[in-house]
């Protein structure tokens, strides 16, 4: 059997299950519910307004470095994989990029981006 | 041709069947343990030596109020646990037990790991904000903003794996460490590893998105019932996962002395889970910004350092 067909199998079974789980808890679980269960918890105060969509603009900051920094990993993984084939062309290429990655992080880290506050 | 075919589901099934009978033993696992690290019992009525706890506790939530809070937003209030759970399932198709014992050994395999098991975030994310509950939001954002923070150290670590196996496949990851395991040339990508796991699957020095106390188990507030289940079936897999890959990357998978493979690897992946409940029991919760600036900070820097340290050696050596 070849492994994508295995691999499809799997992720079949698990998204199955899952689907399964809940559909039977939804089956056999009690109801109707009292009153007022389903208001949002606030530790026993009625909530007066509903949450905020907006956030913190320093999620964003985080949002924003993650990606810039994640991107430049996928480029690292293909390098690491083959870098002893390449010998000192691959570790020559790949350290004045990541020598540019870190001048980024250092540019950050300087700007204050780091802190959270 | 089909008979083949029938073998190979029976075969998943059964792997299937395993997995998600060691996580359901997990959370017992984890309980007796911290209890004796706190000098009680722990749960140990139900059955002999609390053995059939897990089950008690599966069926006592499926029978619990399935609530869904009002003007949540309930497509995706109900899909955001199911993803949680799949996402972190998923990874077990490639993760092998022995040479033979493997859904699927992908040539790829560890970009299909890190792929599914950073797609939890979106599941914890949209908990957060479908629920219509302000905690729930902000430990949402905070579990986000968190888990892509310690990706990227947990990414440069697994990369300086790579370097010593040159090959992305699990299976030959593990047969790379025959001779010697990765543990002993990678001491530093084993700890930067072991702590950036510890945050991606949010264990308590890092469980700052549930904080019980300030955030009232934060994106799981409103959650009941059996998708409250689901969300802590997803956590124990995903710890069992962590466990699993440290024995796979560092500790030379189910290579050694005495025991058949199998049984050799789930050996060590308890001995790991342990030092997790170790570190859960001992560690106090860190401040959310120390949190952060440790990340990008300190293991940052020091998974870019172990990664060119170890190319350097790696070619040195030849």
């Amino acid at each position: 059997m070849s492994s994508s067909l295995s691999l499809f199998i799997f992720l079949l079974l698990a998204a199955g299950s899952a689907a399964a789980i809940l559909l039977v808890s939804r089956r056999v679980g009690r109801r109707p519910l009292t009153a007022g269960k389903d208001v949002p918890y606030e530790c026993g105060m009625l909530p007066l307004e509903k949450p905020d969509p907006r956030f913190f603009v320093r999620f964003y900051k985080v949002a924003l470095l993650f990606v810039v920094f994640d991107v430049e990993i996928v480029f690292l993984y293909l390098w690491a994989v083959v870098v002893r084939d390449l010998g000192w062309f691959g570790i020559v290429e790949m350290f004045v990029f990541i020598a540019v990655l870190l001048a980024a992080l250092l540019y950050v880290w300087r700007k204050g981006d780091l802190e959270w506050e | 041709m089909s008979r083949e075919i029938l073998a190979g589901i029976v075969r998943i099934v059964l792997i299937f069947s395993v997995l998600m009978g060691i996580v359901a033993y997990m959370t017992l696992m984890e309980r007796r343990f911290l209890a004796f690290f706190q000098i009680r019992k722990g749960p140990n009525r139900v059955g002999p030596f609390g053995l059939l706890q897990p089950l008690a506790d599966g069926i006592k939530l499926f029978f619990k109020e399935d609530m869904t809070v009002s003007h949540a937003n309930r497509f995706y209030f109900l899909l955001a646990p199911a993803v949680s759970l799949v996402s972190v399932l998923a990874c077990f198709a490639v993760v092998p037990t022995s040479p033979g014992i493997v859904v699927a050994d992908l040539p790829v395999g560890v970009l299909y790991l890190l792929a599914f098991s950073s797609m939890g975030v979106y599941g914890i994310l949209l908990a957060g904000w479908s629920s219509n509950n302000k905690y729930s939001l902000l430990g949402g954002l905070r579990a986000a903003a968190q888990m892509i923070s310690y990706e990227i150290p947990l990414a440069l670590s697994v990369a300086a794996v790579l370097v010593l196996s040159g090959s992305m496949s699990l299976v030959d990851i593990v047969k790379a460490q025959e001779g010697l395991w990765f543990a002993v040339k990678q001491p530093l990508g084993l700890l930067l590893f072991f702590v950036c796991v510890s945050a991606e699957t949010n264990r308590t020095p890092f469980d700052l998105l549930e904080c019980e106390n300030e955030l009232v188990a934060g994106y799981q507030t409103e959650y009941s019932s059996m998708k409250f289940g689901l969300f802590y079936m997803a956590e124990y897999a995903h710890i069992l996962l962590a466990s699993c890959l440290v024995s796979l990357f560092f500790l030379g998978g189910w290579n050694g002395p005495f025991l058949p493979a199998p049984i050799l690897f789930l050996v060590k992946v308890f001995l790991v889970f342990a030092a997790f409940i170790w570190v859960r029991a001992t560690f106090p919760r860190v401040r959310y910004d120390q949190l952060m600036s440790f990340s990008w900070k300190v293991l940052m820097p020091l998974g870019f350092l172990n990664l060119m340290g170890t190319a350097l050696l790696a070619v040195l050596a030849g």
